[in-house]
């Protein structure tokens, strides 16, 4: 898989984030724009183009849910510009209802303490989706793939509500 | 196997010498020039000694006063008088009146983009930018002796959006300056205190100026800076607190309905009464108004109450950029203070209790910017091949599409690394759609009416097709400096359309160099023998960095390759000695690149090769 190999790590679900780092500056180091500054024009574009990239591989990588996506869709199985809605009753049920917790905590006596235990869900409900999609991920079956996409649509959610969280707490606190 | 490099006569093999280039700090009430000669950076200043030029242009008959002869007459000529002119760069008429309020200025659209009406015609924010900078570029020619700077480093607010960098570099290119580099301005504080050798952490740059306040979380790892973050308020300044004291002026002495005049005395007694303030614990102020003189005593306790809230202001926006920046407060390693407004106490004392540690202060907060500017300008231009530093921006603001319903879709995050590259694709809504407009926008805002607008263009000779059935892939490409352009392309019929995103308002190529043509006219200066000395310039650039590529990597080419490269390299040193039309020279720049192209590629797969290769062995 291209951005794995741009940065020389191993293809995994399981990304070390500080090697992830170190070689992007590396990278950056040696093809950043203002290398090549006093350069000529064709090796300035080109550098731009790298670095761009680079930019772009280190944005997927670092981010848990994009770069399952990513795998899965090198996989052969392309869920980032979906409109396809979850067909998981229970799931959106339990959404609804978090939905609803995190609009409650605007007019709680103790945001803080809510806003704790909010996360501690969303926390516990990104373990449980993230569990296992590295095996998933790497599986020949066919299935798994499947499984993977049906995990990353869900941890999607968990993420927006997390972002939610993020506005709310900023709404409060500022 | 090449043992031996063996010059051609009158071309230098290793060129060593030492490269002129400068740092600008172009700033909204005062600009700097700074250099780094002999490993000392310093400021330049002028024939007074003087190294802040006021940021003021006047227009008068022919001429144009720049800097502190055109600030004093502005009371007697405002109309002419071109004041803080970095606050309409990329701005439109009514953005700048709801801004700003009354100003003496007349502005009209001159070819599509905005100016302000003067006796000498009209005249856009960007020609005024690039008077100040011709005079900053004027200086540091003097002051190296009449040699030219191979380049320049300007700063930029880190918040700047796409408009304001690409009027900075079009004023730039109007002053004849080559443009090494935008530079973030807190980022060019933070080099200015060197914090890029041997530390590792959060920085923040607390920027309080004259009208202005920009906070900037900026992390640094192994001579690596990154802008995580930023924030601020750019109505909020030292100005404010001159307009807090000389409200208790007015309730000291009872005079509430000032005349102009006296509300000038007020405010120029405000602005010494604060600065007396950094300094001693009390301060007596006389005011002599009405065959009058009243005396106000202001003490530094009463002035921190007075300024409370302002700082408190000032705290939020430090509190957000944190946040946003995914930072918490104990993080923060360093605290660089830029900006006069700086040196009050109580701001300094706010800082220190917020942030839990001293600012740093060592370096004159007015002039930091322009000393780390000229830093970055020395490595950039070539003078230190072997340093580490690498200064990597963020995108300040998102960038996006208008679709259906005047809603924003946004391609580009704000925050996200730049140089950067997104795609994404839309379709037709209506059935045979044969063109699509793409309304291009900057900002957080989800309806287009709140965001900055900054380009319109269509897509034409979409076959006809059912409603969703074209796939139209729109690329943004932002480069180091921040500037954007956007590409549209129908995937099945490959119809593409281009921009490079120059504003609405903002200026074409063209207009940049009928500009050019204008300010040398006005200037009596001969448009062919500057244009000639640039392209002179640009071929001993170019020339100079491929023999030092040549001197490390010419393995990477074959002899056939190699023969034509030098060539083609010979051909142009000829054209740059005897050439006296400018464009054969650019036309033998241009069959060099051409004959590069496949070296420089090589060299960049080669380098990031190395790049890891050197990780790798590290490990082990």
């Amino acid at each position: 898989m291209r951005y794995f190999e741009l940065f020389d790590l191993p293809v995994s679900y399981q990304v070390d984030l500080s090697v992830l780092n170190q070689r992007y500056l590396d990278l950056q180091r040696a093809v950043h724009p203002d290398k090549f500054a006093h350069l000529g024009e064709r090796e300035k574009l080109l550098a731009v183009q790298k670095t761009a990239e680079i930019n772009d591989a280190l944005a997927v990588l670092k981010h848990p849910v994009k770069r399952a996506e990513y795998m899965l869709s090198e996989r052969g199985v392309d869920i980032r510009a979906e409109q396809q809605t979850l067909q998981d009753p229970a799931f959106l049920m339990q959404q609804m209802e978090l939905r609803e917790a995190l609009e409650d905590i605007q007019h709680s006596g103790d945001p803080e303490a809510e806003i704790e235990s909010f996360e501690a869900q969303a926390k516990q409900l990104e373990q449980q989706y993230s569990a296992g999609l590295g095996e998933l991920l790497a599986s020949s079956d066919e299935s798994d793939l499947h499984r993977a996409a049906d995990h990353i649509r869900k941890l999607k959610f968990v993420y927006k509500l997390k972002d939610e969280l993020s506005r709310i707490e900023d709404s409060l606190f500022d | 196997m090449a043992l031996l490099q063996i010059a051609e006569p009158g071309q230098s093999a290793a060129p060593h010498e030492h490269k002129l280039a400068i740092g600008i700090d172009l700033g909204t009430t005062n600009s700097l020039v700074a250099t780094v000669q002999s490993g000392e950076t310093k400021t330049l200043t002028d024939i007074n000694g003087e190294a802040m030029l006021p940021s003021v242009v006047r227009y008068h008959g022919e001429q144009v006063s720049v800097g502190k002869s055109a600030q004093q007459e502005a009371a007697l000529d405002p109309e002419n008088t071109l004041i803080s002119v970095k606050r309409f760069l990329g701005k439109t008429a009514e953005e700048i009146a709801s801004s700003y309020g009354q100003l003496p200025y007349t502005f009209v659209e001159h070819q599509g983009s905005l100016a302000v009406q003067t006796c000498a015609g009209p005249v856009s924010p960007v020609q005024a930018s690039a008077e100040i900078l011709k005079s900053l570029h004027q200086r540091a020619v003097e002051s190296f002796g009449g040699e030219d700077v191979m380049g320049a480093v300007i700063t930029v607010p880190a918040y700047f959006d796409d408009a304001q960098r690409q009027s900075t570099k079009d004023a730039a290119e109007i002053a004849g300056l080559k443009v090494l580099r935008l530079l973030n301005e807190p980022t060019a504080a933070a080099v200015a205190y060197g914090l890029d050798s041997g530390q590792e952490g959060v920085i923040a740059v607390y920027d309080l100026g004259g009208g202005t306040f920009d906070i900037s979380i900026l992390r640094l790892n192994k001579g690596v800076f990154e802008v995580l973050a930023t924030g601020g308020d750019s109505s909020l300044g030292g100005d404010d607190f001159d307009a807090l004291l000389v409200n208790t002026f007015k309730q000291q002495t009872g005079l509430t309905d000032l005349t102009a005049k006296e509300l000038r005395l007020f405010i120029n007694k405000a602005k010494a009464c604060k600065e007396a303030l950094t300094s001693y614990e009390t301060v007596n102020v006389k005011l002599p108004v009405r065959e009058q003189e009243f005396t106000v005593t202001i003490t530094q306790a009463q002035f921190a109450d007075l300024a409370e809230e302002l700082v408190k202001k000032t705290l939020r926006s430090c509190r957000r950029a944190l946040k946003d920046a995914g930072v918490e407060k104990e993080e923060v390693l360093e605290v660089v203070m830029v900006g006069g407004s700086t040196r009050m106490p109580v701001i300094r004392s706010a800082v220190e209790t917020f942030f839990a540690k001293p600012p740093l202060t060592s370096i004159d907060p007015d002039r930091v910017v322009a000393l780390g500017a000229a830093i970055q300008a020395d490595i950039l231009v070539g003078n230190k091949p072997d340093s580490d530093m690498l200064l990597l921006d963020v995108l300040p603001l998102s960038l996006g599409l208008e679709t259906m319903g005047g809603l924003v879709e946004k391609i580009i995050p704000r925050n996200t690394t730049i140089p950067v590259a997104r795609a994404q694709e839309f379709t037709t809504f209506k059935d045979g759609q044969t063109a699509m407009s793409l309304h291009v926008l900057q900002g957080e805002r989800e309806l287009v009416d709140d965001c900055r607008s900054l380009a319109k263009f269509s897509l034409k000779g979409i076959p006809p097709m059912a409603a969703g059935a074209a796939h139209i892939r729109v690329t943004f490409k932002v480069d180091a400096d921040g500037l954007l352009s956007v590409s549209a392309m129908e995937k099945s019929t490959e119809v593409q359309a281009e921009i490079q995103v120059k504003p609405s308002f903002g200026l074409s190529d063209d207009q940049v160099a009928q500009m050019l043509k204008d300010s040398m006219s006005n200037a009596k200066e001969d448009m062919q023998a500057r244009m000639l000395k640039e392209q002179q310039v640009e071929a001993l650039r170019v020339l100079e960095a491929l023999e030092a590529s040549l001197a490390t990597d010419s393995e990477l080419l074959n002899e056939q390759e190699l023969t034509a490269l030098r060539d083609a390299m010979a051909a142009l040193d000829n054209a740059r000695l005897t050439a006296t039309d400018p464009q054969a020279i650019k036309a033998a720049i241009e069959q060099v690149d051409e004959a590069s192209s496949e070296f420089a590629s090589r060299r960049m797969d080669v380098s990031i090769k190395h790049a890891l290769q050197g990780q790798s062995v590290d490990e082990v």
